[in-house]
């Protein structure tokens, strides 16, 4: 909501400087979001003397003028007007001005190879008349000693722009932003005077209102004004127009949107000769069609709101007028409505059809239903005094009566909610400048709600309007109390903080991607989930939200090894997204790494990145958040987006159903796919939500401390199995020959190749052995060893390796 | 007497020259061999008389420990020098570099909101979480934002479907519903979490970071509100003095209604907080508002409190000084690296937001 300040006064009679005005409006809940000149570079038109003007070297029709402006250096300026002559008093526009018809900037530039400092403006350029055959020409007498001096400086009015938030229509206008400054204390609001006018004779056109179901307008009021002459606004009109940046069209258009902005009435005018007869509103008709004053065509569904005449629509009621009755400059005889439409079925049309109009906006929010005849009144006048014509008598159609709503407020509420207290004569005092009718009983008040307040039904309402009104400050700061309700983090919570950070602690950058993705990339990580496509997206490359972290992970991966980088760990905690209702997303951590380990390093071979790498980051991880890795179990079961041979999944136990986490090479079809340029790509992902809570927690006691100072031996043997044998199913059947006795088993070789048969492999395993009650004689471990052996050959069918 | 006290002195003479250890040996089998020169005085013991032997096999032990201790402290001298000397070869460059660091970092969107449940963990907030799909009930309806209001044009949606039921969440305040619909009052929690608004250009993503706070009790009012949010910009910022200004708004779900801005200089381009003249919007904030409570079954004449709704992304960016919302989500290794946190820094109330 835009308006001068000098429109403000014809409401305000204040002595407030500007400065104040604009922190008052602020301390009422009008958020000022700017307050500047309506050029904020009128400093740039300076009054110039021509001193020197020759004809352009390379254009007949040019000339290079020395310009005098105030200076100490004369500036050159090339000038294409017939009237630039030596001696003329002119108006200069410096290089950085912005050219008020145009909105052009200067710059420096050289026009057929000379170079031109800036502009000499003609009097349509500066948009002080419509003159533009040549630049402008001061008088000697006036300007003879403003020369350098800014040229507009006197005419500067300073605009404000309010953002009005959706529940205060009533300051959509001039005068309810006034009304609020009143009632806070920045001045008084000066009361509407209407001159008397002559109504003559009725208005004829007759008008009604059917009794459709959900009828969208309530009140139809209108006047006939005959015999007007449409033109050009006067100046004091067109600036009003122009100073909130709107173009001024004819003095009857100009007029009905002066009256909306000022009283936020909004009002529209038919050329009456153009109606078929009659007005009609009423629901339009499934296929009506009409073509609106934006040029457009509109198709009409079922139950809109349509004004219309015995040859078809007219107009949307509220939001746009039609072209076949819109008023000319040649327009005779005009119909002015103002009328009340339901904000809902205002709303509802103009989603349907698309249309944003400053009607439609203030409608959609709520009129004041007790504007229609001041609305009428005011433009009636003021048409009659531009474009002279007879207005008839009012004509008001009304299908529904609008009262003003009556709520009863308790003053105690006032101070239990904002905490502080105020006198009752002063809420008193306060809503009166509001508008409010005020009866009181005791602390109770019985309150008459002003028509143009749809926003207020409640006493809470009431609370607002007064502390607003008495202003924020007067809240006292009560310094917070600490005590708890419960625990900050619950589990869950904890654990995402806590891996978040195991995670980061192993090297990885810790990203924040869009939970959307590109459906193309999404394909390949999204498995066997449903895809879930945005309706809206805000680009055709992230249309679905994601099923992986893997997709945005490996897109940023590209983007930084296409950057240059080489050796990169990423990683990511967020959701992901199984299917399209509330809650069908898992938390889920995604990492990723790229290139190689020690590249380029002194001394350490380098190698490219491999699972194992992964496995130890996202075990150390699970070990870390208090998980028991004796118990994890390695399956070679993974996501289809990871290498089939090199990837695997984490049971926290064998009889798990859920894996917890994956880890693995990416698939190299995927990688290749993607153009990622790397020696290795290796990831894992940990799924939080299958995360169990821990058995065993931190703050219980820790079990006994039991040690063995008794002698320990370490054989070392080598079986040969199957190629596909797993190590984990070895280790197992070792650890369970004797828990008690064998205290640790370390794998420290696994060979294939020479002395061992085709789809065999060797596997060398070191294990402890230590009793904790006596020191174990040679012949004790003889008879273990041979009992890993024997257990070992007959479970897994490997030989040992002699 | 006077033969061993000689062999003492020569030998402790001997002694004293530099010796390498094959001639410290020598001397040792010298005095202590089979035939050597202490080893026979002991045998001379029985041949004494009486009188004289006690006194002859005392003086005969300490000079053979002082010769002893003598001949050990030797050896190990040379040991010691044999391998300073050899020490001296192995000298490395120490300035050559150590095994590759990896650091790791944490984004400061993470940072930002340990930071905040850090200061809100110390007044009693818990911190509550929601789905990011929501249904349009829980984001708007519930909370006092029916489908024909125009205050829904203010968040450019996301949907999922036609029929515009299911969507991204527009803020983090449908969290509100969820918790108060399943609880009791009082409620006291926050609750950060991802966003979405179908918004994009330089300062607007199309996702980004909420915190929502919510206070129930049966006598919170605006001066809590306004203290508590004091208490968290103060805490957040880490400076004592800072300007901060409470503004009427509106948001349908809460009544009063407020926006707070903070005050701001700006030095060398960048914006530091604090007691500069100018504003800066930070928040909305008010009492919620009695229909949400009575939309989540929670009686507005007995309870009442206040909710606020904070952008995490901003916070960040005013306090780290970082200019581009957008790169918070363009994962460039650059960016994260400098604006990243060490994995170690983790905000607590013991230890302080940062270092």
């Amino acid at each position: 909501m835009k308006f001068t300040m000098s429109w403000l006064k014809e409401h305000l009679k204040t002595k407030h400087k500007d400065i104040q005005i604009i922190d008052k409006l602020t301390d009422v809940g009008l958020e000022v979001e700017s307050f500047e000149n309506i050029s904020s570079d009128f400093d740039n038109f300076k009054v110039a003397k021509i001193v020197n003007a020759e004809q352009h070297p390379n254009a007949d029709r040019l000339r290079v003028c020395d310009v005098d402006i105030g200076q100490q250096n004369i500036v050159k300026v090339v000038c294409g007007a017939p009237n630039a002559k030596k001696g003329l008093l002119t108006v200069y526009a410096g290089p950085g001005s912005v050219i008020p018809k145009n909105n052009m900037k200067l710059t420096v530039s050289k026009i057929r190879g000379v170079t031109s400092y800036g502009m000499l403006c003609s009097e349509s350029e500066l948009k002080l008349s419509d003159e533009s055959e040549g630049i402008t020409e001061l008088k000697l007498s006036k300007y003879s000693d403003k020369i350098g001096k800014n040229f507009l400086n006197n005419k500067t009015e300073k605009v404000v722009d309010l953002s009005i938030t959706p529940n205060r229509p009533d300051c959509l206008g001039v005068r309810g932003i006034a009304r609020d400054l009143a009632a806070a204390g920045a001045g008084k609001l000066k009361s509407i005077s209407h001159k008397n006018i002559k109504k003559n004779g009725s208005q004829n056109v007759k008008v009604s209102i059917t009794k459709d179901k959900d009828q969208g307008c309530t009140i139809f009021g209108s006047c006939l004004i005959k015999g007007v002459t449409n033109k050009e606004s006067p100046k004091w009109l067109k600036e009003k127009i122009e100073s909130l940046g709107q173009k001024p069209i004819s003095a009857i258009v100009d007029i009905t949107n002066y009256v909306m902005l000022d009283l936020n009435r909004p009002l529209h005018a038919y050329d009456a000769d153009k109606i078929d007869n009659e007005i009609i509103v009423r629901n339009s008709k499934k296929g009506e069609t009409f073509e609106a004053l934006d040029n457009k065509e509109y198709k009409l569904d079922d139950g809109m709101c349509v004004i219309s005449d015995q040859s078809g629509v007219l107009g949307l009621g509220g939001i746009i007028g039609g072209t076949r009755s819109g008023t000319e400059l040649k327009t005779k005889n005009i119909l002015l409505e103002s009328a009340y439409f339901i904000p809902r079925s205002i709303r509802k049309t103009s989603k349907l059809l698309n249309i944003d109009t400053d009607a439609k906006f203030r409608f959609e929010r709520g009129i004041d239903p007790q504007s229609i005849e001041t609305g009428l009144l005011k433009a009636s006048q003021l048409i009659s005094e531009i474009c002279g014509g007879k207005i008839s008598k009012f004509d008001i159609q009304k299908i529904k009566q609008y009262k003003n709503s009556e709520i009863k407020f308790n003053t105690s509420l006032f101070e239990k909610i904002t905490g502080f207290k105020i006198k009752d004569n002063e809420i008193i005092k306060i809503l009166n400048d509001l508008g409010f009718k005020v009866s009181r009983k005791k602390s109770e008040l019985k309150l008459k709600i002003p028509s143009w307040r749809p926003d207020i039904s409640q006493p809470i309402d009431i609370v607002e309007e007064v502390v607003r009104i008495k202003g924020y400050e007067n809240i006292e700061t009560i310094e917070p109390e600490k005590n708890r309700l419960k625990d900050t983090l619950n589990k869950q919570q904890k654990l995402f903080h806590f891996l978040q950070r195991s995670v980061a602690s192993k090297g990885y950058f810790e990203t924040v991607t869009w939970s959307f993705t590109d459906s193309k990339i999404n394909n390949f990580f999204k498995e066997n989930l449903k895809e879930i496509k945005i309706v809206n997206p805000i680009s055709s490359d992230l249309d679905v939200l994601r099923n992986s972290i893997f997709s945005n992970l490996a897109f940023y991966l590209k983007k930084n090894l296409d950057r240059g980088f080489k050796d990169i760990s990423l990683f990511e905690i967020g959701p992901i997204f199984k299917n399209s209702q509330p809650g069908e997303q898992l938390t889920v951590i995604g990492a990723i790494k790229s290139g190689k380990i020690s590249r380029l390093n002194w001394n350490e071979k380098e190698r490219s990145v491999d699972i194992f790498d992964v496995k130890k980051d996202l075990i150390q991880t699970l070990m870390e958040a208090g998980y028991d890795k004796q118990s994890f179990f390695i399956r070679d079961k993974s996501p289809t987006y990871y290498h089939p041979g090199k990837s695997g999944s984490v049971y926290l136990d064998k009889d798990d159903i859920d894996p917890v986490a994956y880890f693995g090479e990416l698939h190299p079809n995927i990688v290749k796919k993607l153009d990622i340029k790397t020696e290795g790509v290796v990831g894992f992902e940990i799924y939080l939500d299958y995360l169990k809570d821990n058995k065993i927690k931190l703050k219980d006691q820790k079990s006994n401390f039991e040690y063995s100072d008794y002698q320990k031996s370490e054989r070392d043997f080598a079986f040969v199995v199957d190629k596909n044998y797993k190590a984990q199913d070895l280790i197992e059947i070792i650890a369970s020959i004797d828990k008690n006795l064998i205290k640790s088993i370390k794998i420290f070789d696994i060979y294939e190749g020479e002395n061992i048969p085709d789809g065999k492999k060797s596997v060398a395993l070191n294990v402890t052995i230590q009793s904790s009650e006596k020191t174990l004689e040679e012949s004790d471990l003889e008879k273990i060893n041979k009992l890993i052996i024997t257990t070992v050959e007959t479970k897994s069918g490997a030989k040992i390796r002699s | 007497m006077s033969d061993i006290k000689k062999i003492k002195d020569e030998y402790l003479k001997k002694l004293d020259n530099n010796l390498d250890i094959e001639s410290v040996n020598q001397i040792k089998t010298e005095l202590f061999g089979k035939n050597g020169q202490i080893s026979n005085s002991f045998k001379k013991l029985g041949s004494l008389p009486n009188g004289e032997r006690k006194k002859f096999a005392s003086d005969l032990n300490s000079i053979k420990e002082e010769l002893q201790e003598k001949i050990n402290s030797k050896l190990q001298e040379i040991e010691i020098k044999e391998i300073n000397s050899k020490l001296e070869n192995e000298k490395i460059d120490v300035t050559l570099p150590e095994r590759e660091i990896k650091p790791g970092k944490i984004h400061p969107v993470s940072q930002v909101i340990d930071e905040i449940s850090s200061i809100f963990s110390e007044i009693g907030f818990s911190v509550e979480e929601g789905p990011d799909v929501e249904n349009e009930h829980y984001n708007f309806t519930a909370l006092n934002t029916p489908d024909n209001h125009p205050a829904r044009d203010m968040h450019d949606t996301f949907y999922l479907d036609n029929n515009k039921e299911i969507l991204l969440r527009t803020h983090t305040s449908p969290v509100q519903v969820r918790t108060m619909l399943n609880g009791k009052p009082p409620f006291k929690i926050i609750a950060p979490g991802r966003t979405y608004r179908s918004d994009s250009d330089q300062t607007h993503s199309p996702m980004f970071h909420q915190v929502e706070g919510l206070h129930i009790d049966k006598e919170i009012n605006m001066g809590h509100l306004k203290g508590c949010l004091n208490y968290f910009i103060k805490s957040f910022f880490e400076i004592d003095k800072i300007k901060m200004r409470f503004r009427p708004s509106h948001f349908p779900f809460t009544e009063p209604s407020a926006e707070v801005d903070i005050g701001y200089e700006l030095k060398d381009g960048k914006i530091v907080i604090g007691e500069g003249d100018k504003w800066l919007e930070i928040l909305g904030c008010g009492m919620v508002h009695p229909n949400v409570l009575k939309n989540v079954n929670v009686n507005p004449d007995k309870y009442q409190g206040y909710a606020f709704g904070i952008g995490i992304d901003r916070l960040g960016m005013l306090k780290y000084g970082i200019n581009d919302l957008r790169a918070f989500f363009e994962t460039d290794y650059r960016w994260l690296n400098h604006f990243g946190f060490d994995p170690l820094d983790v905000p607590s109330n013991y230890r302080g937001l940062s270092r």
